[in-house]
């Protein structure tokens, strides 16, 4: 059996971590081969390893049969291994294509042979299907177009090994469809992939071959025609996951969350919430499904005081929290799970400790006079470090060098902690594994159980049906349906947010 | 384990060290080539700063305005800000601390804090400034600190020269109850003009890592530092913050003036150009990494350069600019860490190639 990639016996050490411990894994030639594992497992970290951008303790590294030293990614691209990096690295404001070229341009007598270059992509895209704009610049194409453009990146300097890390977790349903397509294409094609995905359904669907790793040690190596989605979780966790959300029925009370003909303007000053209103009852989930860009986003930094709003009105338990700051609103009894957690989640560069106590650090007792009570910061950091299972060496650790997994349970951790009597959770699982997406629900229904309200934005209409007590459907900057969850399926939901209408006769 | 060091919380002392090993190799190397001897020059710079105890103090002296300059840069540069206005900052501070010292009769009790803190407050206006234009209208705060440098010295000048020029371009000394100086510091260090000003520099450097790392304001300054979107998200005021930083900033930087103005000198005086002081602070917070330790140690580093080239100019004859070479090369490659580093590694991956 031929090999194209194999990697024996691989160690990676961290401080204070074996991110690796002794794992292997051998990729056949033209097939998709899973890499799963829990949050924090090291699957980032041996894709690295194969990469060049880390250096292994132990181990060696086969390429097509030959032992090589992957110093760094030079190497790895000499050797035909391209990596798409769950963080795009393209420089915002060059092009389609001159973020491609980057680094290897075609030269003609010492300057950028544009044409060629320009040919050269425009080869390349149609050979597999890959439409991109070339001339648009990186800022102003959506993330589903900016991973295409990294795909052609390693497949321009004749990647014919790629490593997708989490290529999914930030797309929407149908980019996600698409990149399966591409993917599916790419194998046709003679290239062989490895994929990082949390999302079993995705392994199922494309999968050939899947290895788990769990807590940096191999678990084992499966063909996927033999297993079920029950038995990879299992195998990944180390014990049986329910995938079916347990929970009673809503008990809602009062309006916790009232919204008004609601007017927000985006960053442009294009009106992208349009008289939109909304109510959350004390002990409910709300799930709000849309469309990726018909005005959550907006809806949500309106809310949460980000965003100032054009008109209406919003209403957080009686308190008009309209023209409130983030820090009023946040005191006026408001958790927020931000989408983007780099941007706004975390300062990547505090530790883990300091993250959690982001929104109490100045009250009492970890501030006293202006001073900070870093023993008492640390210990209620310890305490929640367990409770909501991060996995990080200790308090102290920078946020920016735990799995990405760990870094949203921190997050999560210190919004949920406080226990806000409405808690808005932007695609709270995002890149979290079946476990910690299981843990997660368990605490949003917990919350509600507790009589707070809950609203839950989130792409993944599975997640919505499953979580959510009532639907309310957004278009185009309003709600235009407001559903039972239990009354209605993906299809239903699927149109509604396509702008489609309920049918007469069925109540709203 | 050299791997270890590399990797590790170590590597933040290794490249200012090996920066500075490499600015003195080259500063060896341009004697060798305009014919002098580096042995016979580097004795005669280290004896130019510990050879007497007046070198010593004179040394201390110098360093104390580049603590505070220091300091001040740093101070900004940790909520994410770059300071260039720290020159004239301090040069409103020397003057405004004179003023106070020679117009105000009070005892030394009074007098003397008042004529800092007026110092102070003078830096933290010409911080405030550049501050609130950052803040409001998004102005880049490099270049209206740039403009406010030149803004100081001309005003300033101006000053002194129309209303209080006592004799030649310097205005009057100022009241003793005003003044740092120190007969016994000065004795102590053969005569030299060590004042109580290297003190308050030393209590300066603990205010500023108190500030920073204890207190609740350091937290948001270093937050919003790191991240903007995070702190406004987690409820700071982002320009609040800016305008605090750079208040605080400039009052650093002011009362490093302060300390030149009624320490060093007991006056001030017309500056036919900038007196680089607070241009230095920028050198000084580069390579102590914006540490309150690291400062230190590169104030008296950059200090002892600037006092022993007088000595290695007149015991070895070597020009007295080579300091300031030496200076720009430690820079250079505190500045090309990524270099070092990624020399580093090549080195690392040949050897395991082999
Ligand atoms: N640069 C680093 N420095 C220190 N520790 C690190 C670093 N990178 C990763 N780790 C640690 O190594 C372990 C494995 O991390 P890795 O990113 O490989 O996980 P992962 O399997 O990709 O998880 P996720 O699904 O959450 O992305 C984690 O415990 C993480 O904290
Ligand atoms: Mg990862």
């Amino acid at each position: 059996m031929e090999y194209v990639i194999e990697m024996n016996n691989i160690r990676k050490e961290f401080p204070g971590i074996v991110a690796n411990d002794n794992i292997t894994l051998q990729v056949k030639q033209g097939e998709i081969h899973a890499l799963l594992g829990e949050n924090g497992a090291g699957k980032s970290t041996l894709m690295n390893v194969l990469f060049g951008l880390y250096q292994p303790e132990k181990g060696e590294i086969k390429v097509r049969g030959k032992k090589v030293d992957v110093t760094d990614p030079n190497v790895a691209n000499n050797l035909g291994i391209g990596m798409v990096h769950q963080h795009f690295m393209l420089v915002q404001n060059f092009t389609v294509t001159e973020n491609i070229i980057l680094g290897s341009e075609p030269t003609n007598k010492g300057t950028i042979d544009h044409r060629k270059a320009a040919k050269d992509v425009a080869d390349i895209s149609d050979q597999y299907g890959l439409r991109v704009d070339p001339k648009a610049k990186i800022e102003e194409i959506s993330v589903g177009m900016q991973q295409r453009v990294e795909i052609l990146k390693t497949l321009y300097r004749g990647a014919d090994i790629l490593i997708f890390d989490e290529p999914t977790a930030a797309l929407t349903p149908q980019e996600i469809k698409e990149l399966i397509q591409i993917m599916k294409n790419l194998i046709k094609e003679g290239k062989s992939i490895i994929l990082i995905t949390h999302k079993l359904k995705e392994i199922m669907q494309v999968c050939d071959r899947c290895t788990v790793i769990r807590r940096g040690k191999g678990i084992g190596t499966v063909n996927v025609a033999d297993s079920t989605e029950n038995s990879l979780a299992e195998m990944m966790v180390g014990r049986e996951v329910s995938f079916e959300v347990e929970k009673g029925a809503a008990k809602p009370k009062d309006n916790v969350l009232s919204i008004k003909d609601l007017h927000v303007e985006d960053a442009r000053g294009v009106s992208v919430v349009n008289g939109l209103n909304l109510d959350i009852r004390a002990g409910e989930i709300v799930g709000v499904a849309g469309v990726d860009g018909n005005g959550q986003t907006e809806l949500i930094e309106a809310v949460t005081g980000l965003r100032q709003a054009k008109s209406g009105t919003i209403n957080v338990s009686g308190q008009d929290v309209t023209s409130f700051k983030p820090r009023k609103v946040t005191e006026a009894g408001v958790g927020h799970i931000p989408q983007d957690r780099h941007k706004h989640g975390l300062v990547l560069e505090f530790t883990v400790g300091e993250n959690i106590l982001l929104q109490t650090y100045y009250q009492q007792p970890f501030t006293k006079n202006g001073v900070l009570n870093y023993p008492k910061m640390y210990e209620k950091a310890r305490k929640l470090i367990e409770e909501y299972d991060v996995r990080t060496p200790n308090e102290k650790t920078l946020a920016r060098s735990l799995s990405g997994g760990n870094q949203q349970k921190a997050i999560i951790a210190r919004e949920v902690d406080r226990s806000p009597d409405l808690l808005i959770a932007a695609q709270p699982t995002r890149g979290l594994d079946v476990g910690a997406i299981e843990f997660i629900h368990k605490k949003l229904i917990e919350e509600r159980d507790k009589g707070r309200a809950v609203m839950l934005v989130s792409l993944e209409l599975d997640e919505v049906l499953n979580v959510s007590d009532r639907i309310a459907v957004i278009y185009e900057g309003e709600i235009v349906a407001i559903v039972d969850a239990d009354k209605t399926d993906e299809k239903e939901l699927g149109l509604l947010m396509a702008g489609g209408k309920r049918e007469e006769g069925e109540p709203i | 384990m050299m791997n270890n060091i590399f990797k590790g919380k170590l590597f933040g002392l290794v490249v200012p060290l090996i920066a500075i090993g490499f600015g003195f190799l080259a500063g060896a190397v341009i004697m060798l080539i305009s014919g002098n001897n580096p042995i016979n020059g580097y004795v005669a710079l280290v004896q130019g700063v510990f050879g007497d105890t007046y070198y010593f103090g004179e040394t201390l002296q110098r360093m104390t305005p580049l603590i505070f300059s220091g300091l001040a840069v740093a101070f900004a540069f940790r909520t994410g800000l770059l300071n260039i206005g720290v020159e004239g900052q301090l040069i409103v501070g020397w003057f405004v601390s004179v003023l106070v010292g020679i117009t105000i009769e009070a005892p030394m009790i009074i007098h003397l804090p008042l004529a800092i803190l007026a110092g102070a407050l003078a830096g933290a206006l010409w911080g405030f400034v550049p501050g609130v234009l950052k803040a409001r209208f998004q102005v880049h705060e490099v270049i209206v600190t740039i403009m406010m440098n030149y803004i100081a010295m001309h005003v300033v000048n101006h000053f002194i020269r129309n209303y209080m020029l006592e004799s030649g371009q310097r205005t009057a000394f100022i009241n003793d109850t005003a003044s740092l100086s120190s007969d016994y510091l000065s004795t102590l260090t053969n005569f030299s003009r060590l004042h109580w000003g290297f003190l308050i520099a030393i209590a300066a450097c603990v205010v500023m890592w108190f500030i920073l790392w204890k207190t609740k304001k350091g937290f948001e300054l270093r937050s919003v530092g790191y991240n903007k979107h995070a702190s406004s998200y987690a409820g700071m005021s982002v320009n609040m913050n800016i305008i605090l930083s750079m208040s605080v900033s400039g009052a650093f930087a002011g009362a490093g003036g302060a300390m030149v103005g009624l320490g060093t000198y007991n006056y001030a005086n017309i500056l036919p150009s900038f007196t680089n002081l607070g241009f230095d602070g920028i050198a000084v917070a580069l390579l102590g990494s914006s540490t309150s330790i690291g400062i230190f140690l590169s104030a008296f580093l950059f200090g002892g350069l600037k006092e022993g080239a007088n000595n290695m100019q007149g015991q070895a004859g070597v020009a007295p600019e080579l300091v300031e070479i030496i200076i720009a090369l430690i820079i250079f490659f505190v500045a090309s860490s990524y270099l070092i580093r990624w020399i580093y590694s090549r080195v690392q991956s040949n050897k395991e190639g082999k």
